[in-house]
């Protein structure tokens, strides 16, 4: 067997065993724990597949930072234990019965047709790394770029406005 | 290679100054005290007059800037101007309403001037990622704004709402720019028109990425079936800034439409023409049905200001047709510069007679208007007569143009339907004529001396601009996209 496809089945399991764990778990804070483990390996999936940039974006703004904050809320909240009735129970026989019909149909397309997909061009080695993402980033792109920071700017002063709670008195007249 | 040239400097300029100018403004309000902070709102209309005056000096500039990325010519500086002259009005309006109402703080102002440069960028925007940005940055500061009375829980109630189903449009236009560059290879506008005369391996992409698109926009100007935040953000708002979204909102969501599919999405025309035939006849037609069933005045205005989306989008059918085009864009902006007046004037009307905890926005409260307030009462009268469409006013020069235009493209049926609904429209208009000058009643209201200028500049516009519609139609019909 060759060591990639190896890496891929090993990572693959994780990856759905993560995911598997994070729906089944009872705790908000173990669901979190588990998405990052889910995130962190596809992380590793986008580095064998050789796009650093992407696996590092990966880690750092999904495991990294959106995670954290999600577990900040759920932990504010107090909202780590699920009620076992979440009332939506209705939709349980559907989501499996759509799920199955879905199995079936990929099956189905993949076993009935003899699917070959065209090979694809390997990009060149340097396609995607770090430096020529920032290359164009600050060359082509860099109207955008600019406009994301005014938009957070926004954003934050926004948030930080609606949010005061030392607002003003309102006055009765 | 440099990275940017004093040539994208100089496009960019208006737009770049009113942005750096809402910073500095952030920074003057964090650090001025009691007294410094009344000139917040002078200092923000300072610099909207400032940005006005340069991109009118710049108005014969036409260029292409930042690597394709914006487009500057004729029809951006139309946009500019027309955004910027409603940013100084609602900064008229805002300074006393919102003492009055104890929601006086300087962000507000600094949210105003982000939400005003995000239209200006979306005037010009020649890439569909700018486009995306530029629209986020117009609506985002416009979340928050309707959001300013709180906890004032309708004000909350509309920041909410606005912001989910703002998101969401977000998420249908996202969708749409992703597949028509799965079908292109390209943001870029004119590299779209390129690869689509080139020949396309999967048109239906486009077809999907472009319906998509002009759902997002949709929502933007409100345009049915995605209007029905409209009514409850309309009315749960702080009223100036309902005044500027009306006008802001919708300027830029048409500048951004009318760019993107004309110059991006021709060979679309005829495959779009009847879903947009039928959002043009549904616009129409629950803007103005559902207004006569309303008895409160905002919401009244905002299902007007769907009905008015309506009229504008009907211009847009054609927009496909070499012959017509320009005459739909300089319809559209023609109608969006005697909408902006009209409106604008209606809302500081309304901000005359509101009192505080949302009272005296009844239609009942306005009776005897006429009597206690002549002058609110006959400006009024002005307001409603171009909403319908009566000259002598601004209104009915804009309807004439649209109609025009829908005619020129061989739309004859939607013209009947727009005459059609603007004679329904009469209805619940001319009612509120009718409360104002025939019913007795005891308004009260309260107007400071900037509203009433406010209110005396849009009424004399009113009418006064109509007798120059000619002058104004050749500046708009000069607003050409630089096509290629």
């Amino acid at each position: 067997m060759q060591p990639e496809l190896i890496v891929f089945f090993v990572l693959g399991t994780v990856a759905v065993g993560s995911a598997i764990g994070m729906l089944l778990s009872r705790n908000a804070v173990y669901s979190a724990l588990f998405l990052i483990l889910n995130f962190a390996t596809v992380a590793v999936f986008y580095l064998v597949l050789g796009a650093p940039f992407i696996a590092m974006v990966q880690v750092t703004v999904y495991a990294g930072a959106i995670m954290v904050l999600f577990l900040f809320v759920i932990m504010l909240l107090g909202a780590e234990h699920l009620e076992r009735r979440t009332g939506a129970d209705w939709q349980k026989p559907i989501a499996a019965l759509l799920g199955v019909v879905l199995l079936v149909e990929a099956g189905y397309v993949l076993l009935s047709e003899s699917v070959s997909l065209p090979g694809i061009n390997v990009p060149a080695a340097d396609y995607g790394a770090p430096v020529a993402i920032g290359e164009l980033l600050f060359s082509e792109y860099l109207l955008p770029f600019e406009v994301t920071s005014v938009l957070l700017l926004a954003a934050m002063v926004g948030a930080i406005v609606i949010t005061r709670r030392d607002a003003p008195r309102r006055k009765k007249r | 290679m440099p990275i940017i040239s004093s040539t994208d400097l100089l496009a960019i300029l208006p737009t770049a100054f009113v942005v750096v100018w809402a910073c500095t403004l952030l920074l003057v309000d964090v650090f001025a005290g009691a007294g410094g902070k009344r000139l917040t709102p002078w200092l923000a209309a300072l610099g909207l007059l400032a940005a006005l005056v340069l991109s009118v000096r710049g108005g014969g500039l036409e260029q292409t800037a930042f690597n394709g990325m914006l487009e500057v010519d004729g029809f951006s500086h139309a946009i500019n101007a027309l955004v910027l002259g409603s940013g100084l009005l609602a900064v008229l309006l805002s300074v006393d309403y919102l003492r009055q109402h104890g929601i006086a703080k300087g962000e507000y102002y600094v949210m105003l001037l982000f939400s005003i440069s995000g239209v200006m960028l979306m005037g010009a925007a020649a890439d569909l990622i700018v486009v995306f940005l530029s629209i986020e940055l117009l609506s985002i500061p416009l979340y928050i704004l309707a959001a300013f009375a709180q906890p004032d829980p309708k004000s909350e109630e509309a920041g909410l709402k606005y912001f989910l189903l703002g998101a969401f449009a977000g998420a249908f236009l996202l969708y749409g720019v992703a597949l028509v560059y799965g079908a292109t290879a390209s943001t870029r506008l004119s590299e779209i028109t390129a690869a689509v005369a080139a020949g396309l391996e999967n048109p239906i992409f486009l077809l999907l990425g472009a319906a998509l698109i002009l759902i997002g926009f949709g929502f933007k100007v409100a345009a049915a079936p995605f209007h029905m935040w409209t009514p409850d953000v309309y009315e749960g708002a702080p009223t100036p800034v309902t005044a500027f979204m009306a006008v802001g909102a919708k300027v830029g969501g048409f500048a951004a439409l009318l760019r993107v599919f004309i110059v991006a999405f021709p060979s679309l025309g005829a495959d779009l023409a009847p879903v947009l035939i039928g959002v043009v006849a549904a616009t129409l037609i629950i803007g103005n049905v559902a207004a006569i069933a309303q008895n409160n005045i905002k919401r009244l205005l905002a299902y007007s200001s769907i009905s008015h989306a309506g009229f504008i989008l009907m211009a847009f059918v054609p927009y496909a047709d070499d012959a017509v085009y320009r005459d739909t864009l300089a319809a559209a902006l023609f109608y969006l510069l005697a909408f902006a007046v009209t409106s604008f004037g209606s809302w500081a009307v309304v901000m005359a007679l509101e009192k505080a905890e949302g009272k005296g926005l009844e239609l009942q409260d306005y009776a005897g208007l006429f009597r206690r307030h002549p002058g609110l009462a006959v400006a009024m009268f002005v307001f409603m007569l171009s909403f319908i469409g009566v000259p002598p006013t601004l209104g009915f020069a804009g309807k004439f143009y649209l109609f025009r235009a829908v005619l020129e493209g061989g739309y004859v049926g939607l013209a009947v339907l727009g005459v059609l609904t603007s004679l329904v429209s009469a209805y619940y208009y001319l009612r509120v004529v009718v409360v104002m000058f025939m019913q007795d009643g005891k308004p009260q209201a309260q107007a400071s001396p900037l509203l009433n200028l406010a209110t005396a500049v849009t009424a004399v516009g009113t009418v006064a601009l109509f007798f120059f519609s000619q002058p104004l139609l050749d500046w708009a019909a000069g607003a050409f996209l630089r096509l290629f």
